[in-house]
């Protein structure tokens, strides 16, 4: 297997708290890995530091065998990143349609002349991006919806225009903080198959979930982050058959859910 | 034909559309992209001192002085609105109306812009050996009005105009995009204060005196109230609002309605923009245009679109 992501021994330190402290994990190409662990074990500034959002205080991001650590975080996304936010950050007086057009910025590229001119190519191009965006739209359930203020949309379609907007611009690396958080199970079992259906493009993805049933049957493997340190990076089984990771980190009243779901 | 139409009021119409121009340049720069100015007139003014400077000083000519005035706002204004890469709103606004202040002083000390007098005898342009002035300066005005309109427009409509909405509403989610912010942001100063200095070009030629007097605190706030009123990130709002608040003082004067003493107009105007923008937040907080009509012309224009690309897919 190619690894497309190579995370090496990055620390981040706000203050005098290490958010995250020496975490090395790799993703190889077409991976589904789930990232999981208490609130506040560092998941999310751990996506931070890959998208260039906050620069690490040690360690180092090889993406494509290229070093990304120290590039801004839109040179990283040109990269072929894509994301979504813990905290849905959509344009929230803006159409579903346009808040997924905006994620078509980095594979168009009309500039300003050739914009004021309306000059063929750009009209092409604008076609090709709501084109394209209505069919992504109608890839994650929400044929239709285009002209909806996105604001008014409910919270679970809210997180599926932001991860349409991911989408979008067919990146090689999808991070998905959170998707299901606030939905209940039939919608879970739905993002889970939208995950899937994603990957079987070719799309690898590294996603942040406390719905532990559902990371041990989405994932190929599962990292364990606490405290801000990895202390588990295994295939699904092997972690949730670990104890110490069981106990520890996922927590106890997780414990029961866990092991009755591995009983069924 | 001149003689028909009252030239004063010719001359309310320049100026009206002289201030849109400014408006809509600060619309794009506050509006859409998000970064507050509080130095727009300073734009104003070195498009202004641009083309006089140019004509006066030099005898360059009048076509050639106003396109130069506005190629060199543009960079200028790329280059004063490097802070706003730097600095948090807030800060932004103190920084641009301090920049506004240093310019204005500027204008008023240095030896080329003819100091506190200022300049006198700038040129009316010329086509064909016929000078431009009163009705035909008029239509001179409207063009670039129009011009500007449809600039901003195409501009706005485009992936650069989704990009600086993007900046406006959420800096982190256009990087995430792969969006250049730090680009992004100083083309939106260039290109705002070129419209600025366009008008302010326009505006020296036509009064052909100009003095730093005119380019000062009063005016840009003045513009960002008209801009705030029609509603900000809105063509049709700052063409709205500037007409509102710069056509209401004026309608006082041309009906000679003695309500209050003429001589202290200016300051009532600047009251009653004072008033209008405490209320506009208060009330109406996305301008006199609302959210409501918004949400409808912003309907019709995707539907327009799906249309347009079923069409097209159909043709093809
Ligand atoms: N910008 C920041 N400044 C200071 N502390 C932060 C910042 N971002 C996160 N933290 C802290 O880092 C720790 C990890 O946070 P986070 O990465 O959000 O955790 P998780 O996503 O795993 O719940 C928390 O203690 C949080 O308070
Ligand atoms: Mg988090």
């Amino acid at each position: 297997m190619r690894s497309l992501l190579k995370i090496e021994g990055i620390t981040k330190i706000f203050g005098g708290l290490t958010a995250v402290n020496d975490v090395s994990l790799t993703a190889n190409q077409g991976e589904i890995i789930g990232l999981i662990g208490p609130n506040g074990a560092g998941k999310t500034t751990f996506f931070n530091i890959l998208t260039g959002i906050y620069k690490p205080n040690a360690g180092r991001i090889l993406f494509e065998d290229q070093l990304i650590s120290g590039m801004k975080p839109f040179q990283i996304a040109n990269q072929g990143f894509s994301r979504t936010f813990q905290n849905i950050r959509l344009l929230k007086e803006k159409s579903v349609l346009e808040n997924v057009q905006v994620g078509m910025f980095r594979k168009t590229k009309a500039g300003l002349w050739a914009s004021i001119l309306a000059l063929s190519s750009v009209k092409k191009e604008e076609q090709e991006t709501i084109r394209k965006s209505l069919e992504i739209l109608s890839l994650v359930g929400l044929d239709g919806m285009d002209e909806e203020i996105s604001g008014s949309l409910s919270y679970g379609n809210q997180r599926r225009v932001e991860i349409a907007r991911a989408l979008v611009s067919e990146p090689k690396l999808l991070l998905l903080d959170e998707p299901t958080a606030g939905m209940n199970a039939e919608e879970v079992e739905e993002m889970s198959a939208l995950i899937r259906k994603i990957n079987a493009n070719g799309t690898t993805v590294i996603l942040i979930e406390h719905n532990v049933a559902m990371v041990v049957d989405l994932c190929d493997r599962l990292a364990v982050l606490d405290h801000g340190v990895k202390i588990a990076d295994a295939n699904p089984d092997e972690v949730i058959a670990n104890p110490a990771v069981i106990e520890a980190y996922i927590g106890k009243d997780q414990v029961e859910e866990v092991s009755s779901f591995v009983e069924n | 034909m001149d003689s028909f139409i009252n030239p004063y009021y010719i001359d309310i119409i320049v100026f009206l559309f002289i201030y849109i121009i400014l408006g809509l340049g600060l619309n794009l720069i506050t509006g859409y992209a998000g970064q507050v100015s509080l130095g727009h007139a300073a734009f104003y003014g070195i498009g202004a001192y641009t083309s006089a400077i140019l004509t006066v000083k030099f005898g360059v000519n009048t076509w050639l002085a106003i396109f130069l005035a506005i190629v060199i706002t543009f960079i200028l204004s790329a280059i004063l609105g490097l802070p706003s890469l730097r600095v948090s709103e807030d800060f932004l606004a103190i920084t641009t109306l301090g920049l506004g202040l240093i310019i204005q002083s500027i204008f008023k000390n240095a030896e080329i812009t003819g100091g506190a007098y200022g300049l006198d005898m700038i040129p009316a342009p010329s086509l064909f050996g016929l000078e431009i002035i009163d009705l035909s300066y008029l239509g001179l005005v409207l063009v670039m009005l129009l011009l500007a309109i449809f600039i901003m427009k195409r501009m706005t409509q485009s992936r650069i105009g989704r990009a600086w909405m993007t900046i406006h509403e959420d800096e982190t989610v256009a990087q995430s995009m792969g969006i250049n912010t730090t680009y992004y942001k100083v083309l939106a100063f260039a290109i705002g204060g070129a419209f600025a200095g366009a008008a302010g070009a326009l505006f020296a030629h036509k009064v052909s005196y100009i003095s730093a007097d005119s380019f000062g605190f009063t005016l840009s706030a003045t513009i960002l109230s008209m801009v705030v009123l029609g509603g900000l990130g809105k063509i049709r709002g700052t063409i709205l609002g500037v007409s509102l608040l710069y056509l209401l003082p004026e309608l006082f004067r041309v009906f000679d309605i003695q309500l209050f003493d003429m001589k202290y107009l200016d300051l009532y105007k600047m009251m009653l923009y004072g008033m209008i923008m405490v209320l506009v937040m208060r009330y109406r907080p996305k301008g006199i245009f609302g959210n409501t009509s918004l949400k409808k012309r912003k309907k019709n224009r995707s539907s327009a679109k799906k249309k347009e690309l079923r069409d097209g897919e159909i043709i093809a």
